[in-house]
């Protein structure tokens, strides 16, 4: 990668100067490492495929252990992404590795949004990150790392050339992760079949302007390595967590009748490449790749297109905080109005509500006084209704009593006769 | 790139098998590393305080044992002393075994020689500043650099002169606000005019004045990691501040040719610990600590002068952070129902 390496171009007034005995600082690269022994790696690898196509499988293979791997339907509605995070340790490394697998990838009827959910995903990481490096207050060196360092690309061993859903798949992710196409199942080719589907590939790649991940060349140390492996892109693989035997020794491999493929056997398949260039020799590449290109364009990206620049329309060199006190502002004022538009639209809903229940208001009490004047007129009916009854009854009182004095007078009477004509017989 | 000589994997995380098949190469990871490093190189920032005459130069030589001073490149004919605090930094490439380290030296002549010496530490702290700026600067670029070019002071060197008593009220006042924004390594200079008695008990008052006044001196007690930290940085607390001698002169002691200084009444071996603390410093600061030392310069003190700026400059990026989900934040589209 071309870097601007500051060591290696003399700055002017540096000098190089030779020391006269053993000073010591030859020990910093080991002091740089027990450091990162402490605080561990971390590790992300995509692998995008269609259901079915191995991809636990392979990554239960390539790091030795037993994943817990669902199987999935081939019915989902949408490409899903399943992250799933495992601390592995070999020797004095630990490492946090997170392996995360497309769901449904290939399978649905229509496949024109499917790579929609892979780019959010990596993009959601690259945010997080961003985030977390604009806080205030930040702790990077503790920051779980979440972004994807690798994307293992598995192509359908059909022997012809790509499917247009992995070219448009490859092209939107070349720009934001480092792509290594990898040709899975690959015991169902032979070898003649094989060597012409890998160059048929490569050719369809470069026709249409995908940049794979390209092993670096700038160290001598690996530079030879690096260069015969980029000739063995894409990789054959196969992959398998069963053991077979073979000779005298247990080996993992896949027991067909017809024979075994063996999966560290290099002329069975590339699988031995593969572990090798992504986990042995360029682990720590992919990581640095990720962080100094892709991460950076995506966070040039994004500043971007929220305003910021480095530079004004005169060229003059704007700081950050320039733009970052103008947009501020632009945003309060924004900010601002908003609020006073919805002061407003409350007040106007406050004053309806008001109106509305003030109509309620008297409305009820309309229908309260016209029952009040409605029981007052029942009472009043009521009481002239008790007058006539008390009218009556006096009446009938009077008249019970009349009759009874009448009839009390009437005996009295008789008896008065009855003694008058016996007095009056003595006369 | 040699397998063969890997060690076989003692044990793994949850779900595994122990086998002899079952390297994966993890440990890969290190030597890519190493070799990383060694193909990008290191910087390293050193400043050294102290009034003028203490041996600052001479120590710096001693230290990486060439010609690394500012005297050493500019020569003057005559030393005069500077009416004011001047802050020279000369840097230098220097390689050992393949390790290649960008050297910076930053000299403060005239630092304490004043006779008024109120605020002679606010050109240095603003020194120390200004190049925290430029780090942020260039930090929160939108087009940036792959690496930053880092000239963050990592380690101040304090020059205590051997007075045998205690510290001087220059000194205390330096150290305590200076300990706040850098790392600082007290040293007591010529330390070959007291005796061990007299050493230990100057070390001693030293010590407790540097406690009495809050003065977190590197390795500094908080950012210790763990218990294994914890327990080499108290043995190398309990001998701050080291006493040293520094020469860049070569005598013949024992048939070996050792950097020493010669009087009449012997020869005093700058590397030999019984004569004094010379070889613990370099130890400290070049062979165990230096990367110890640019990590808490970087995590550390860089992170609070970060806060700090942004808070005072209110930029606050947690809003901006606010503004990258603007989407969240714009659109009130719909009615708010009561």
């Amino acid at each position: 990668m071309a870097s601007s390496d500051v060591a290696r171009q003399p700055d002017k007034g540096v000098r190089p100067l030779s020391l006269a005995g053993h000073v010591g600082f030859d020990s910093l690269p080991d002091q740089l490492v027990n450091k990162s022994i402490c605080q561990g790696f971390c590790f992300n690898i995509l692998c995008i495929g269609e259901t079915g196509i191995g991809k636990s499988t392979l990554m239960d293979t390539l790091f030795n252990t037993n994943f817990e791997n669902f199987e999935s339907s081939h019915f989902e509605p949408q490409v899903k992404l399943r992250a799933q995070t495992y601390d592995l340790q070999e020797s004095n490394v630990r490492l946090r590795l997170t392996v995360v697998n497309t769901v449904g990838f290939g399978d649905q009827m229509n496949k024109q949004e499917s790579y929609q959910p892979v780019v959010d995903y990596i993009d959601r990481q690259f945010e997080s990150y961003l985030q977390e490096e604009l806080k205030i207050k930040r702790s990077l060196h503790n920051y779980h790392d979440s972004r994807v360092h690798a994307c293992l690309y598995f192509i359908s061993p059909s022997g012809h050339s790509l499917k247009s859903l992995d070219l448009v798949t490859m092209k939107k992710l070349d720009s934001k992760v480092n792509i290594i196409p990898v040709i899975a199942k690959a015991d169902t080719i032979s070898k003649s079949e094989l060597h012409k589907f890998k160059i048929k590939i490569m050719s369809e790649l470069v026709s249409n302007g995908v940049q794979i991940y390209q092993f670096p060349l700038d160290d001598e140390t690996v530079a030879k390595v690096n260069t015969t492996m980029n000739g063995h892109l894409p990789f054959a693989v196969v992959g398998s967590t069963e053991e077979v035997s073979v000779g005298n020794k247990m080996v993992k491999a896949r027991q067909y009748p017809w024979g075994v493929v063996q999966v560290e056997n290099e002329n069975h398949c590339d699988f031995v490449k593969l572990r090798e260039m992504l986990i042995c020799v360029n682990m720590e590449d992919l990581r640095e790749q990720t962080h100094t290109r892709h991460y950076e364009l995506y966070r040039r990206c994004k500043l971007e297109e929220m305003g910021f620049k480095d530079t004004d329309p005169e060229c003059k060199p704007v700081s950050l905080q320039q733009t970052y006190e103008a947009k501020r502002q632009e945003f309060l004022v924004e900010l601002q109005k908003r609020e006073d538009e919805m002061r407003q639209m409350f007040v106007q809903r406050v004053k309806e509500k008001e109106a509305e229940l003030k109509d309620a208001e008297r409305e009820l009490q309309g229908r309260f006084e016209q029952l009040k004047r409605l029981h007052a007129d029942e009472k009043a009916a009521l009481e002239e209704k008790k007058r006539l009854f008390e009218d009556d009854q006096s009446s009938f009182s009077k008249r019970r009593a009349a009759a009874q004095l009448l009839q009390a007078q009437s005996l009295t009477a008789n008896g008065k006769k009855d003694k008058d004509r016996k007095n009056s017989g003595f006369m | 790139m040699s397998e063969s000589t890997k060690p076989h994997p003692q044990g793994k995380g949850e779900k595994t098998h122990v086998g002899d098949s079952s390297y994966v190469g993890i440990d890969a990871i290190l030597e890519q590393m190493r070799r990383k490093a060694m193909k990008q190189g290191f910087e390293f920032n050193i400043m050294v305080v102290g009034q003028s005459g203490l041996g600052k130069s001479t120590l710096v030589n001693t230290l990486f044992k060439s010609k690394v001073s500012r005297k050493s490149v500019q020569p003057n004919p005559e030393e005069r002393i500077p009416k004011t605090i001047e802050i020279k930094s000369i840097s230098h490439d220097i390689e050992e075994k393949g390790v290649r380290m960008k050297l910076t030296v930053i000299d403060t002549p005239g630092f304490g020689d004043q006779i008024n010496n109120e605020n002679c530490w606010q050109p240095i702290m603003k020194f120390i500043n200004d190049q925290y700026e430029v780090y942020l600067q260039e930090e929160i670029n939108i087009n940036r650099k792959k690496r930053i070019p880092d000239s963050r002071v990592h380690c101040c060197i304090y020059f205590i002169p051997p007075t045998g008593h205690c510290l001087r009220p220059l000194d205390v006042e330096f150290m305590r606000r200076l300990s706040k924004v850098v790392n600082i390594v007290p040293v007591i200079a010529k330390a070959d005019t007291l005796t061990l008695e007299e050493r230990d008990y100057f070390k001693q008052t030293i010590r407790e004045e540097l406690r009495a006044n809050g003065i977190d001196v590197y390795p500094q007690k908080e950012f210790d990691e763990d218990a294994e930290d914890r327990m080499i940085n108290d043995k190398i607390r309990e001998m701050i501040p080291f006493a040293v001698v520094g020469s860049d002169q070569e005598y013949q002691v024992n048939g070996k040719r050792i950097l020493g200084r010669k009087t009449k009444w012997g020869t005093i071996e700058v590397e030999n610990i019984a004569h004094c603390e010379f070889a613990y410093l370099r130890d400290l600061l070049i062979r165990t600590h230096m990367q110890n030392i640019k990590d808490i310069t970087g995590s550390i003190h860089y992170e609070t002068y970060r806060v700090r700026r942004l808070n005072e400059s209110n930029i606050h990026f947690s809003r901006v952070s606010v503004l990258c989900q603007s989407k969240k934040y714009f659109p009130y589209t719909q009615d708010i129902k009561f």
